[in-house]
């Protein structure tokens, strides 16, 4: 008995998930047809998104009045954030609430294009707010306001938050 | 065992190393690259392609690109689209970019880091000889933060290729590598054996089973290893060996189920038939779908005859069968449901998707026995990758639907600033043309000004600097000249001195004052630029306005049809593709499914016919321990009879 419990107990391993090897042979070289034929349709919805954003833009955003609002976190800060608020000329434009996952997205060093929308050439507020939570679970709420000049290329504003133990200010804004 | 275990086991490897490198934030430069690592990292890889392949063919466009923020990141950049697309089981496409930098005009560190990820790309599309080849493409500095995994995916290419010795060599120097812990023991373990070394592998297989770690990934390969350490040690009789290597795999990982069903075997073969009741009755409250559960079930009733305990192991038997009976019930029912097209309906639930443990969640609801056995359909990679493209076809058709209804939308907006601009623009149109000519005549005077002004800097002419007032004495003068020229009158002769006299006068102002006069002329003209420079900033902004007006709803006819279409074509091809790939899915899930039925049934049947056995054992005992028993009793059974329901006969 103990032989057919070892046997048994190896068979486990080797044979695991091979219990049909024949019907099983025919479904693989069917799912590897279908894979390739799903690669191709990704490409090519990929392309489609691509010009699609591209007419986007160009309808929506036209570059002489296109202005897009980016969050980063600053590297490295504890500080959960949990919402932003964002206006522009005095008009609220966003209001973002953000879940676990972006959270850690934004950690990880990624940027989020808050808002895109349009202003006229010249100069423009805008005032952010945000709310989270410190390290140790207390509130932490801030807000800033800055003003920035529109030209006739598309606008790009990058806003950076940081909590009180990074040694940067909370909220900073940059140009690119 | 040891043939299919590197493949899972490599998979796991380099889905720790793609994971473990975050992209930083600290220097980023390029907002449109952050915002593709933004999607990337919370695996919206789909978007995060779309816009890095966008960012990259733009920087590739320019004349210039070393004057793109994109710049900055390229070396990155490349690389990550790569893995997006590894990411994303877009294989064919993979590799494209990175190919580009090894071919490109870089430094060494980079060559390398382009070779090792061309190598693990070329290693996740199956396609080891040319992961090799990459690899030895790899010459000179090779960047720290990638040395040992590339030492590592070295040692994984060379298993793959049947070179286990090679790898056993390289994955010896990487014992020590922080950032492989569990992974680089666990794989030389494999290695061992398979190059024939089985006492080098126990001993390696243990000390990864060993290995203490935080890491998630490296907490589940120690218990594999410790589960398959246990296996081994099974095989060649080491029983106790073989159950303290299985006691070490955690209770709650992906591998207890196993490990306790093989820990109950352990201690049977070394006839501890009581200390094999522990697992087993552990296993038996467990997940009933679970196959290792379904046999604990067997096992441990089986135990109990062993200790002679008829009456439990009887009544346990019979729980056993009702057990079966019940979930062959509700196997039945799951593919009866999944022919019904319900499986395919449930797993694209988006309420149940946005869910970690949504696997877990779909087996909980109620009324869908088309997903009970889905956790057990997840254990097989091909219907992983079936299921996989399935949701992402199912991503692409939610994409192209709502596309679709953007034209639409866009259509509106175009109509809607057709209607407004259009009665606008035709007097907008002749008030500009009227301004047009009024700039083109005064651009033209100041043009003539300064060519006359860069003339007498070379050529002085002091008469063109006469302000209006001189202008008109001088002209005077001329009159007053021209009347009293013929006169022979001395007092209008006087007169003529007194002209000649006024006209040296003026002449003599205008040829001191004229270096004055000019530097003054050529401030008026600076000034005048400035006001034409204001002018033309206007005048171009019009430009711009009426040009954007005009972009704003004419050209787009016909980019919007050709979209449409192409997105049309798409939806059929996905609408296609998605009913093929559901079905093979319903049929992976049904022909799984049949197998687990042919098992319950095997059990079942073992079941049946153990319950009556031990009933029969359990009264043959009662009657032996009645005072009177031992006389005129016949021993009627084979004494080993219940070996016969034994589990292991039916089992996997």
């Amino acid at each position: 008995m103990p032989r057919i419990f070892r046997t048994l107990a190896l068979a486990m391993l080797v044979l695991a998930g091979s219990l049909s090897a024949g019907a099983a042979d025919n479904d693989r070289e069917q799912m590897r047809g279908l894979d390739e034929q799903v690669q191709e349709v990704k490409s090519d919805v990929l392309g489609i998104s691509a010009e699609l954003s591209r007419l986007e833009e160009k309808l929506l955003y036209p570059s002489n009045t296109q202005v897009a609002v980016f969050i980063a976190l600053a590297a490295g800060d504890p500080m959960r954030l949990d919402a932003v608020q964002i206006q522009i000329d005095g008009q609220l434009v966003a209001h973002y609430i953000y879940s676990f996952k972006e959270l850690d997205a934004l950690r990880k060093g990624g940027v989020q294009r808050i808002y895109a929308g349009n202003v006229t050439t010249g100069e423009h507020k805008i005032e952010v707010s945000l709310n989270g939570k410190l390290e140790g679970g207390g509130d932490y709420s801030q807000a800033g306001s800055f003003a920035f000049q529109k030209g006739i290329e598309p606008k790009l504003v990058g806003l950076t938050l940081a909590g009180p133990g990074s040694g940067r200010p909370a909220i900073e804004i940059g140009d690119w | 065992m040891t043939r299919r275990a590197p493949a899972r086991l490599l998979v796991l490897g380099l889905a720790a190393s793609l994971a473990a490198a975050p992209a930083s934030g600290s220097d980023l430069r390029d907002l449109y690259f952050g915002e593709a690592l933004f999607h990337a990292n919370q695996g919206l890889y789909f978007d995060a392609l779309q816009r890095l392949d966008t960012e990259l063919a733009q920087h590739h466009g320019l004349d210039e690109p070393q004057y793109d923020s994109l710049h900055f990141h390229i070396g990155a950049a490349e690389f990550d689209v790569g893995d997006f697309e590894l990411n994303y089981r877009m294989h064919h496409r993979a590799g494209r970019a990175i190919r580009a930098v090894l071919e490109g005009n870089v430094e060494e560190s980079v060559r390398n880091e382009a070779a090792y990820r061309l190598a693990r790309i070329h290693f996740q599309k199956d396609q080891p000889e040319d992961a090799l080849h990459a690899l030895s493409r790899i010459q000179g500095e090779v960047p720290e933060k990638i040395r040992d995994d590339l030492e590592f995916l070295r040692a994984n290419v060379y298993m793959a290729l049947g070179r286990p010795h090679d790898a056993v060599e390289v994955l010896s120097k990487l014992q020590r590598a922080d950032s492989l812990a569990g992974f680089a023991a666990y794989n030389l373990g494999v290695a061992l054996l398979q190059d024939g070394q089985t006492l080098e592998a126990i001993e390696q297989l243990d000390r990864a089973g060993q290995v203490t770690s935080g890491e998630r990934g490296a907490v589940a390969i120690r218990d594999k290893a410790n589960l398959i350490l246990g296996t081994m040690l099974f095989e060649s009789a080491e029983y106790e060996r073989a159950y303290q290597s299985l006691d070490r795999v955690r209770l709650e990982g992906p591998f207890s189920n196993q490990a306790l069903l093989r820990a109950g075997w352990a201690e049977v073969s070394a006839g501890n038939y009581e200390r094999a009741l522990v697992p087993w009755n552990i296993l038996a409250k467990r997940e009933m779908t679970d196959a290792a559960v379904q046999e604990a079930l067997l096992a441990a009733p089986f135990a109990y005859g062993k200790l002679e305990v008829h009456g439990r192991a009887a009544l346990m038997y019979g729980q056993a069968l009702e057990a079966y009976t019940h979930e062959l019930d509700r196997v039945d029912a799951s593919i009866d449901s999944i022919r019904k097209g319900n499986f395919l309906k449930a797993l694209i639930r988006e309420e149940i998707r946005q869910d970690e443990d949504w696997v877990i969640r779909l087996r909980e609801l109620p009324e869908t026995p088309e997903t009970y056995y889905l956790m057990a359909l997840l254990a097989s990679h091909d219907f992983q990758t079936a299921l996989s493209n399935y949701l992402d076809l199912e991503d692409l058709r939610k994409r192209l639907e709502s596309w679709k209804t953007s034209f639409d939308s866009f259509e509106d907006i175009i109509e809607v600033r057709r209607q407004n601009y259009e009665p606008l623009l035709p007097d907008v149109d002749a008030d500009f043309r009227e301004l047009d000519s009024q700039i083109k005549l005064r651009m033209e005077q100041r043009e003539h000004l300064d060519r006359r002004l860069q003339g007498m800097l070379t050529a002085p002419r002091p008469e063109y600097l006469a302000t209006a007032d001189e202008r008109i004495i001088s002209e005077r003068l001329d009159d007053l000249e021209e009347k009293l020229a013929d006169s022979a009158n001395p007092a209008e002769q006087a007169l003529r001195a007194r002209i000649a006299h006024l006209r040296g006068a003026l002449t003599w102002r205008l040829r001191t004052e004229y270096h004055e006069r000019l530097t003054e002329a050529h401030e008026h003209l600076a000034g005048l630029n400035t006001v034409i420079g204001a002018m033309t900033e206007r005048y171009q902004s019009l430009v711009r306005t009426r040009q954007a007006a005009t972009h704003s709803y004419v050209g787009y006819d016909v980019q919007i049809t050709q979209l449409r279409r192409r997105v049309g074509e798409a939806q059929e091809r996905v609408n296609r593709l998605m009913a093929r790939q559901g079905h093979l899915l319903e049929t992976v899930a049904i022909n799984e499914l049949k197998a687990r039925r042919e098992r319950l049934d095997a059990y079942q049947a073992k079941a049946r016919y153990a319950v009556a056995d031990s009933y029969d054992r359990a009264a043959r005992l009662q009657a032996d321990a009645r005072p009177d028993a031992g006389q005129g009793s016949v021993q009627t059974g084979d004494q080993n009879a219940s070996d016969d329901v034994q589990p292991g006969g039916v089992s996997q």
